[in-house]
């Protein structure tokens, strides 16, 4: 409709990796300050085209032009300086540095690395919602603190164009309202952004344009306001939206999981992470924790796996107290681990997908014997795990780090239901999974509660939450401060509980506030 | 093939490559580089630097086996050098001092070796786990301490003796020694040479069959997904490092069971450095490392001749520390290549059709 220049045209893209083609002439025209979404199944070469924009990777074919001059891009560093920016699906950031590190790491050049730099994260951090110090260690902050660390990163390198992989699938609607408030702004400013997302009211709220992409090719553009989630849903897949809900309660009244007064500290002097938890979950039941990122939930989990140690409280599996055992024996004990960032703990990246099915079953069959692995029954079962779950993959021979992020997930999700867990710890089990997968995931975990798993269940997105819980607990720093009801909450009481603004409506219970410790304060 | 040429090119390019470097620098040096490399490929065959060639592979695989457990879960056992050398000082001093049939006395001079070994990694390792105290650290200052040990064990007011002007630890006693393979004048091959081969499949047995060796990898690849998958990160470092620390007890046992029986001042130094150059050229890789370590005795043994040709043997430590830096520049070179290649051969394959 306009006569100007658009910002990026990719034509004719084509990229091969061995025993997949992920994207197959592939055309994309992207206007100067719009959002434009991309949408596709899992695998369906979302984050390869991007890739490719971005110069991390080369196609085979095509050709990219940027403000209507074409270009090549040879490594990120060229995209970079043609104003093109990526946020990653998988965050890259160093754990062990500090924020202003990693922002600056690869961009000395920009500002020094000392007080300017600092002061222009801080102008820049204003955008992006991030509140924390730039001198703190990355390995501290939470996903959506990450997240946002990431487009910081962007920011400083002078991206005009920013390229956003799945940006919304680790923030709660609150987060994901600010997240589009900043992009809304900053479009105002001229900037263009390519946006991923799998949530498609998302992707009709926020975007001026969407393209979906269907086995590696461009099905079509469309504007989002004149079409229904339903259509697109079946542009990408050719079938229905799916909806989490549970229908009869299989809930019964054997306790699996007592958590009993369980605290956890991060430092001396400071506010608790962990204050005081008491939460039981019986056979048959889901048990939903809603809360915003960084309230505790990450803690809580891997308190519970034994991955932390508990400062004092209690965790009994069944009669038995499990609170002094490892990791190694709480798993062997039937507990299941779906953990929220699989690639920092889900997944070994460089190994074959059998081997990935070994990882916290290493004790167990099928896929191991005594101190023996059996790699024939490693590799049989995760046969099974490729077929049941749909996880596309040319085989279970590749390494893990070739499949696409929700294929990842798919596999993680199989093995962590695999062997009869009595126990399901599930952070985010969908995060990133197309809609298609989701259906699958939330079907297998509704068939398994079915057969008594109990499952204790983390995550942002509040629908998953509210249609698969049988109950739901609200956390908010560090404590579990409202119980909801499923069957009539709705998710924005749900949000506003979240966020402490107290109860809204009938279906969420908050819990005396005599409770709460008056020392309580904000911040540090 | 594809694979193959993917883990065979690279070393080979960085041996050319490295080749070529010392090539210039024997030109340089105004000698004549097809010569010099002339002599060494012909030493081979003279007197016994075969021989010495196989025993000397023998050891240094032992020594880079040690370190490359170490390797696999990015935990750096610098101190094998001095591991080695105090169970070296130990198992020679408990040897020359007990009497036991033959057979059962070198075993248990071989268990007494690898005991010391673990128990002098032991050190690094609880530091490590208990105080977080980086094992690079560590482990090179235990090599400081080794070499003040074992000096102070053989003085021949502790455990040993003084002979001519060497000083050793007692003789071990015949039923305590390893027969090896006599080739005459040509030498003899140490007996414990195949203790080394028989390590070697032991090591690919636990990294690829056993529960140990995947635990193992996992920590290497990631700390945090090996966590979360019940792998006790603790107990890994202890496990690894006493292991390695074992296996460095075994590196001086094929020459003192099978040539000196004693434990004396000419104790050879630096196999413990040799051992990491070797593990990195190998590639932590049992059939890689007997590859780099025959070829580092090689160029040790084969090196000697050089000077009868006038040209400094010192040549040879040039090359190798060449080799082990190009090889880490061809592995990245040939990897790239390598997936391009593939690509396209896939490309080819599948035309343009079907994602799935
Ligand atoms: N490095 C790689 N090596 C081999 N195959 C790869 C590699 N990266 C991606 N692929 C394959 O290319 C295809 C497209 O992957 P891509 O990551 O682009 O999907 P996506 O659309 O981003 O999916 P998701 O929604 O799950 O993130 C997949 O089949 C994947 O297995
Ligand atoms: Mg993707």
């Amino acid at each position: 409709m306009s006569t100007t220049t658009p910002a990026v045209v990719l034509s004719g893209i084509t990229k091969r990796f061995p025993g997949v083609v992920a994207n197959s002439d592939v055309h994309l025209s992207v206007q100067v300050g719009e959002v434009h979404a991309l949408c596709g199944e899992n695998g369906a070469g979302k984050s390869t085209l991007m890739k490719i924009l971005y110069g991390m990777q080369q196609p085979d074919e095509g050709t990219i032009e940027v403000a209507g001059k074409q270009v090549r891009f040879r490594t990120p560093a060229d995209a970079i300086k043609a104003g093109i920016g990526m946020v990653h699906q998988h965050f890259m950031l160093a754990d062990n540095l500090t924020v202003q590190e990693n922002v600056v790491l690869g961009a000395e050049s920009l500002h020094g690395i000392g007080g300017k730099a600092r002061k222009r994260i801080l102008e820049l951090a204003k955008a992006t919602g991030l509140t924390v110090d730039p001198g703190v260690l990355v390995e501290r902050l939470g996903v959506a603190d990450r997240q946002r660390v990431e487009i910081l990163k962007v920011l400083y390198r002078g991206a005009k164009v920013i390229i956003l992989d799945e940006p919304t699938a680790v923030l709660v609607p609150q987060e994901v309202d600010e997240l589009f408030a900043t992009l809304r702004g900053m479009r105002e400013q001229g900037f263009t952004f390519l946006f991923i997302s799998h949530k498609l009211d998302e992707v009709r709220a926020i975007a001026d344009s969407v393209t979906v992409i269907r086995r590696g090719t461009t099905v079509g553009t469309a504007d989002p306001k004149a079409v229904s989630s339903r259509q697109l849903a079946e542009m990408m897949v050719g079938s229905e939206l799916p909806s989490p809900e549970t229908r009869e309660s299989t809930v019964t009244d054997r306790v699996v999981l007592r958590v009993e007064n369980l605290g956890l500290v991060a430092a001396e002097g400071t506010r608790p992470v962990l204050d005081d938890i008491d939460l039981v979950v019986r056979a048959g039941e889901i048990v939903g924790i809603a809360g915003v990122e960084g309230n505790g939930q990450t803690e809580l989990v891997e308190t519970v796996m034994g991955i932390r140690k508990a400062h004092h409280g209690r965790v009994l599996l069944g009669d038995k107290d499990v609170t002094r055992l490892g990791t190694l024996a709480r798993r062997e004990a039937g507990i299941g681990y779906i953990p929220e960032d699989r690639h920092r703990q889900g997944l070994l990246l460089e190994q074959p997908l059998w081997a990935n099915r070994i990882l916290g079953h290493q004790t167990r069959g099928p896929v191991s014997k005594g101190q023996w692995l059996d790699l024939a029954g490693a590799k049989k079962d995760t046969r099974r795990i490729v077929d049941e779950f749909d996880v596309r993959t040319p085989g279970i021979d590749v390494a893990a780090v070739a499949l696409s992020g929700g294929n990842q997930q798919k596999l993680v999700v199989g093995r962590e239901l695999s062997g009869d867990p009595v126990l399901l710890i599930a952070s985010h089990p969908t995060r990133g999974v197309d809609v298609g997968a989701q259906a699958l995931i939330w079907d297998e975990i509704k068939n398994a509660r079915a057969r008594g798993l109990a499952v204790l269940l983390i995550s942002a997105d509040l629908d998953e939450l509210i249609g698969l819980s049988d109950t739901i607990r609200v956390m908010l720093r560090g404590r579990l401060v409202a119980d909801a009801d499923p069957a009539t909450v709705t998710p924005e009481d749900l949000g506003s509980a979240m966020t402490g603004a107290g109860a809204t409506s009938a279906a969420v219970a908050e819990h005396a506030p005599g409770a709460a410790k008056a020392s309580e304060s904000e911040g540090e | 093939m594809g694979i193959l040429r993917g883990k065979l090119l690279p070393p080979v390019l960085a041996i050319l490559f490295s080749a070529l470097l010392c090539g210039i620098a024997l030109v340089v040096s105004g000698a004549n580089p097809l010569r010099a490399f002339g002599v060494m490929l012909s030493q081979v065959g003279e007197g016994t630097t075969a021989v010495d060639i196989i025993n000397s592979t023998g050891t240094y695989y032992i020594a880079a086996l040690a370190v490359a457990i170490g390797f696999q879960m990015n935990l750096f056992n610098i101190g094998v050098e001095g591991q080695y050398r105090v169970a070296a000082v130990v198992a020679a001093v408990v040897g020359g001092s007990i009497a036991l049939p033959p057979g059962l006395h070198a075993l248990v001079i071989i268990l007494t070796a690898a005991v010391a070994g673990a128990l002098w990694a032991a050190v690094p390792a609880i530091l490590k786990v208990t105080r977080g105290v980086n094992e690079v650290i560590s482990t090179i200052m235990m090599n400081g301490l080794a070499l003040g040990l074992a000096a102070y064990l053989i003085g021949s007011d502790v455990f040993g003796e003084l002979r001519g002007n060497n000083i050793r630890t007692p003789e071990i006693p015949e039923s305590g020694w390893v027969p090896g393979i006599s080739f005459g004048s040509s030498g003899t091959v140490f007996g414990l040479v195949f203790l080394a081969a028989l390590l070697g499949v032991g090591y690919w047995v636990m990294m690829n069959r056993t529960r140990f060796g995947f635990e193992l990898r996992a920590s290497g690849e990631s700390a945090t997904a090996a966590a979360a998958g019940g792998v006790n990160a603790k107990k890994m470092v202890l496990i690894a490092m006493l292991l390695s620390g074992a296996i460095a007890g075994l590196v001086s046992m094929p020459e003192i069971l099978g040539r000196d029986h004693t434990y004396n001042l000419n104790f050879p130094a630096g196999i413990g450095f040799s051992g990491i150059a070797i593990a990195l050229l190998g590639r932590n890789h049992p059939g890689g490392i007997a590859f780099a370590a025959v070829l580092w005795a090689f160029l040790d043994k084969s090196g000697l001749a050089l000077d009868n040709v006038q040209v400094p043997r010192e040549i040879v430590t040039i090359m190798q520390g060449a080799i082990v830096l190009s090889v880490v520049v061809a592995y990245e070179v040939v990897r790239r290549f390598e997936l391009a290649a593939q690509q396209r051969q896939v490309g080819r394959q599948l035309g343009t059709v079907d994602a799935a």
